[in-house]
């Protein structure tokens, strides 16, 4: 087992574990935090494969900015653990295992095969690949379509958000 | 393949050994510097306020860190009863954690054998990203405290951190696109050449051009922000808050969210420098054309002094002696400026701050694109526009409206007034 | 620091009429900063300037040849530039009485205008591209605009809880479809449909077909979401309910048409495929349509039945649509001639009968109830009429556009073998007739009680809306043969290069 295996098996482990603790802890706090560490692991993947700016925009967008709204959300409201959450009903808990089961299968059957033959089927993405140029050329060349849609998509919730903060008086 | 261990090798085509004493020099500094920093600020804040400040412990007091590290060291730790027991002890390291970290990819030096740890290809977002880490510890500390001053504490620091944070990346926005790199050695780098490229003797220091200066005040002020310090340090207001987030916290776990303010807010300092104040070289004249002026001038002990002046070896000493400055700056403010109230805050952040910044990136990116004379034009008519549009609003609105007070959490009687005088 | 960045080639004519909707609402944003605080006229006039001048420029430019343009992300061919026009049309309609419907509600919000223009812009978005993410975030684009005008009434709480639930449940889409496209993306490392489909064409031998599947049914979940097919439709109803009634209209309208515009150019991508998808979207096409005619039968609200009449006719496209995928798959269809007919059909229904049902609003309140419409043909005999029109086109009643339209689905539907959808479809329609007598007896027959507030006058702009609705609910009858053959025209598609 060569350090970047090993290094991936950790990051894997404790990231699969902290996306199970984002669904099973009872604080939201500790759920959210369980995201905080999820999304900052991911970032390492990333960093992993020399994707530079994808793992620094992760950390920077996502752990340092999304995730604090988040928090700051839930201290806001002051959220205590929700016992309607809790789904009683015996049949709608298996069925939930029973179609989470199956997407977990579906997917892990397709994942699990080419990772067996990983050393002869690397996948290999083009050089510079999520490097802070190829990022850049790509956005402001082949994509600019979707990033202008992007940024009409932001102008619309900055007009949403303040129409429905403005509507209080 | 993990790109920040071959970041670490590559820059110094060296190994390991190398890299481990880069990491060695930076904590060894920053360890012991941050004690006397702490007395650095006693003896500064006391001599602002006309007093005397530390002066018992060893000569000039310098010792008196040492003591207050080993009276921390043998306090009591109180765990209080009803805190959330992990996080409560993780929430010390967390803090301490950005405060080391974002040293990773500050240059201290032109050697790169030995400056920064690890010169990534996107430092100047790296460090945002780390910054923008440092609130999680204060947070957390706030929350697990399960006290209500510590909880508003860590409300407090969540909403500056996010506010300032979008300033800060957009006035870095403008260094990176006038540089056109996001590596920190390059923004150095860069810094050395001629003045607005005309003036051959001096470095074009980027608080020295007009962009760079509006772009530095604006990162200097987000910078004091996002280390919560006075004027901005509302999550530890120790009148309304009683200290905010660290309330509870005792003995080393206070110590260590003590040492992580000191180590982050040295580390802007030096980030500050980095960016628009030339970094590791001590004014902003361009050494090398001295020296050679003065060859010329058959000056050969001036030569040699400005060399080594401008040179490698003197390099770090400027670079600690700006980040001291900065450090001088931070107490300065906290001497002369009362604590901001909340909405001051967000009003200077978003209302300010970011349209400012926003405003100076824009102007960045036509002198780039234009040069000057389109950027003045651009912004002529853009003030035209804008006095046009101030005029035609302002006439517009009523002269009788007061703009109503409102508080985001009004007091129960004054909803009780109301309701009287209504009914 | 002048890095060479060619960006892709654009042909701006064929993006004109998008940027000139999307530049409509930043003008009607810049007036509503400025505009006197009286009125929103300034802004309809505007919106209603630039709509008309998107629809002529889309129009001058007929002819112009179709190409794959703007990194081959922006596609408008003959069925995009119809579902353009149609779209444009949906905003125009709805943006003409929405003025009255909001002073009757009190709801001045000058913003309004702008973000419906820009929810518009996502489902043209939608409607022209053949790239998954592109579509996605028309999508959103659209969505995000929708869940605010849906929310648009702070003093009722039924609004803010239709908003609420329409957010939460849109967001729940996204995820699916993002998720659907996340897949695909992983097993094929390309988001352009018509990459995906070079792939479903090759042999399906390797280790990543499941994902293809997978990715495939999330998709479609997410779209079945977003159109509102039993059994994702649960938010329908309430949504539309809580909505102030002119949002609601053009949601019915617009957003289906976009999302449904998505589908079947992504299904038409997807033919190789079909194996997998007809028998689900059949069945769910069935059930989409039985259950929403059927629980509409029991509904007391106006806004409630024709939700699930929504619902129901949700299910008509998607017979047309699995229709549509049998014939291409076969060979004999080139265009989802019945598709687009059937939803330029719909959309002028819906909003003419959302717009009249905006009529029973008054006093501040939304009045939905079907005896608050009572005694609508004294007061307001023209709306009332078209009223009748409209319902006998949604209930299929020959003269109409939704009787042919109808037809065109069943046509196609035995043609391509699908016996047991065309039966479905023919017997869901006898049965919605019921539901849609009731709505005509409530506003032209029955008296309204003692008491009951009266209607205020019905505006110009709400009459200019039913009789363009209810004149083309007949044109489309009368004159469906150069539709039609506009329809079915074939054309070639170039690709646009970079020099």
């Amino acid at each position: 087992m060569t350090l970047t295996t090993f290094a991936f098996l950790v990051m894997a482990v404790v990231l699969v574990l902290s996306a199970w603790g984002v669904v099973v802890a009872k604080s939201p706090v500790r759920s959210a935090l369980s995201l905080v560490v999820n999304f900052f692991v991911l970032a390492f993947l990333y960093f992993g494969m020399n994707y530079d700016l994808l793992g620094i925009s992760q950390i920077l967008v996502y752990t340092g900015l999304i995730m604090m709204l988040f928090l700051f959300c839930i201290l806001l409201l002051n959220l205590g653990a929700p016992d309607t959450l809790f789904e009683p009903s015996l049949i709608k808990r298996s069925l939930a295992w029973f179609v989470g089961g199956v997407l977990v299968l579906a997917v892990s059957s397709q994942v699990i095969g080419p990772m067996a033959t990983w050393s002869t089927s690397t996948p290999t993405a083009p050089e510079g690949f999520g490097q802070a140029a190829s990022v850049g050329q790509s956005l402001f060349t082949g994509w600019v379509y979707g990033f202008e849609i992007a940024s009409v998509l932001l102008l619309v919730g900055i007009v949403g958000s303040i129409l429905v903060a403005k509507r209080r008086d | 393949m993990l790109s920040f261990l071959s970041a670490v090798e590559a820059n110094s085509g060296d190994t390991i050994g190398w890299a481990l004493l880069r990491i060695g020099i930076v904590l060894g500094v920053v360890l012991g510097i941050v004690p006397g920093l702490i007395w650095w600020e006693r003896r500064l804040l006391s001599w602002f306020q006309d007093r005397i400040g530390p002066n018992r412990v060893g000569p000039f007091g310098l010792l008196q860190p040492i003591a207050d590290g080993v009276k921390l060291f043998f306090k009591e730790d109180i765990t209080p009863a009803t805190v959330d027991r992990l996080l409560y002890f993780l929430a010390p390291a967390i803090a301490l954690f950005p405060a080391f970290t974002i040293w990773a990819v500050l240059p201290w030096g032109p050697d790169r054998r030995l400056t920064p740890i690890a010169d990534v290809d996107v430092g100047v977002l790296y460090i945002l990203a780390i910054s923008s880490l440092g609130v999680y510890g204060l947070f957390l500390g706030g929350w697990a405290s399960n006290n209500k001053y510590s909880l508003l504490g860590g409300l407090r620091s969540a909403a500056q951190m996010v506010s300032y944070e979008l300033a800060m990346g957009v006035a870095l926005g403008c260094v990176i696109l006038a540089t056109g790199s996001l590596r920190l050695t390059e923004v150095v780098q860069q810094q050395f050449e001629p003045l607005w490229g005309t003036v051959p003797w001096m470095q074009n220091w980027f608080i020295l051009t007009p962009w760079g200066f509006v772009a530095g005040v604006i990162f200097l002020i987000t910078m004091v922000a996002e280390t919560n310090r006075a004027p901005f340090d509302l999550p530890e207001a120790e009148s309304e808050l009683i200290s905010g987030f660290h309330t509870e916290y005792s003995s080393m776990k206070f110590a260590v969210f003590f040492m992580g303010e000191y180590a982050t807010m040295f580390a802007f300092s030096g980030i500050f420098a980095a960016l628009f104040l030339g970094g590791w070289s001590p004014l902003p004249f361009n050494w090398e054309f001295l020296a050679q002026r003065a060859t010329d001038a058959n000056l050969p002990w001036l030569a040699s002094a400005l060399s080594f002046v401008g040179g490698p070896i003197a390099a770090p000493l400027w670079m600690l002696g700006k980040m001291f400055g900065g450090i001088t700056f931070y107490i300065w403010l906290r001497a002369t400026l009362p604590r901001l109230r909340y909405d001051q805050l967000m009003t200077l952040g978003w209302k300010y701050l970011l349209p400012i910044a926003a405003l100076n990136f824009v102007v960045v990116a036509i002198w780039m694109q234009f040069g000057w004379a389109a950027l003045f034009g651009a912004l002529a008519v853009l003030f035209l526009l804008y006095i046009n549009v101030v005029l035609y609003v302002s006439r517009r609105r009523p002269k009788d409206t007061v703009p109503k007070v409102q508080f985001a959490n009004p007091p129960a009687s004054t909803e009780a007034t109301i309701e009287v005088t209504r009914s | 620091m002048q890095t060479g960045l060619t960006p892709a080639p654009i042909d701006w004519v064929l993006l004109m009429p998008l940027l000139i909707v999307f530049g409509t609402g930043v003008v009607g944003m810049c007036i509503e900063m400025l505009r006197p605080r009286s009125n929103n006229n300034a802004i309809v006039a505007t919106t209603l300037l630039g709509l008309a001048a998107a629809a002529a420029y889309l129009i001058g430019t007929w002819e112009y040849p179709t190409i794959h343009t703007f990194g081959e992300l922006f596609l408008s061919d003959r069925v995009a530039k119809i579902l353009q026009l149609l779209i444009i049309a949906i905003t125009f309609t709805t943006v003409l009485y929405s003025e009255g419907y909001l002073r009757e509600r009190r709801l001045p919000f000058g913003e309004y205008y702008p973000l419906l223009v820009w929810s518009a812009t996502g489902a043209m978005i939608m409607a022209t591209s053949t790239n998954l993410l592109i579509v996605f975030l028309g999508l959103e684009v659209l969505s995000i605009s929708l869940y605010i005008l849906a929310g648009l009434s702070n003093r009722e709480q039924q609004s803010q809880e239709a908003a609420l639930k329409y957010f939460l449940l849109g967001a729940f889409a996204s995820a699916f479809l993002l998720y659907g496209i996340s897949l695909l993306y992983g097993a094929t490392g390309t988001t352009q449909m018509e990459d995906l489909r070079a792939i479903w064409n090759t042999p399906l031998d390797k280790p990543t077909v499941g994902l293809l599947y997978a990715g495939l049914t999330l998709i479609l979940v997410g779209f079945a979401f977003k159109v509102a097919l039993v059994p994702f439709h649960m938010w329908t109803p309430d949504v539309y309910q809580g909505a102030p009634t002119s949002v609601t209209g053009f949601m019915a309208a617009a957003a289906k048409v976009g999302a449904f515009a998505a589908l079947v150019r992504f299904l038409d991508y997807a033919t190789p495929m079909s194996d997998a998808w007809v028998p689900m979207l059949s069945a769910l096409a069935i059930l989409t349509m039985t259950v929403g005619n059927l629980v509409a039968l029991v509904q007391k609200d106006v806004k409630r039945i024709l939700a699930y009449s929504s619902i129901a006719h949700a299910g008509y496209v998607l017979v047309a649509v699995v229709a549509y995928g049998v014939l291409s798959r076969e060979g004999s269809a080139a265009q989802p001639v019945s598709v687009v007919y059937y939803l330029i059909a719909y959309s002028f229904m819906t909003v003419g009968a959302f717009a009249v049902v905006s009529l029973a609003t008054r006093g501040g309140r939304e009045r939905t109830e079907l005896n608050d419409l009572n005694g609508l043909w004294e007061r307001a005999p023209l709306p009332a009429a078209m009223m009748i029109v409209f319902m006998a086109s949604l209930a299929g009643i020959p003269l109409t556009a939704g009787f042919l339209g109808k037809l065109l689905i069943f046509r196609d539907a035995l043609d391509a073998g699908l016996v047991v959808l065309a039966i479905a479809l023919a017997v869901n329609s006898v049965i919605s007739a019921y539901y849609y007598l009731r709505i005509v007896l409530a506003t032209v027959v029955q008296k309204p009680a003692l008491h009951a507030p009266r209607f205020a006058n019905p505006n110009a702009g709400l009459v200019a809306t039913c009789l363009v609705c209810g004149l083309a609910i007949f044109a489309l009858f009368f004159a469906a043969q150069p539709v039609l053959r506009e329809l079915e025209a074939p054309q070639e598609v170039f690709v646009h290069r970079g020099p």
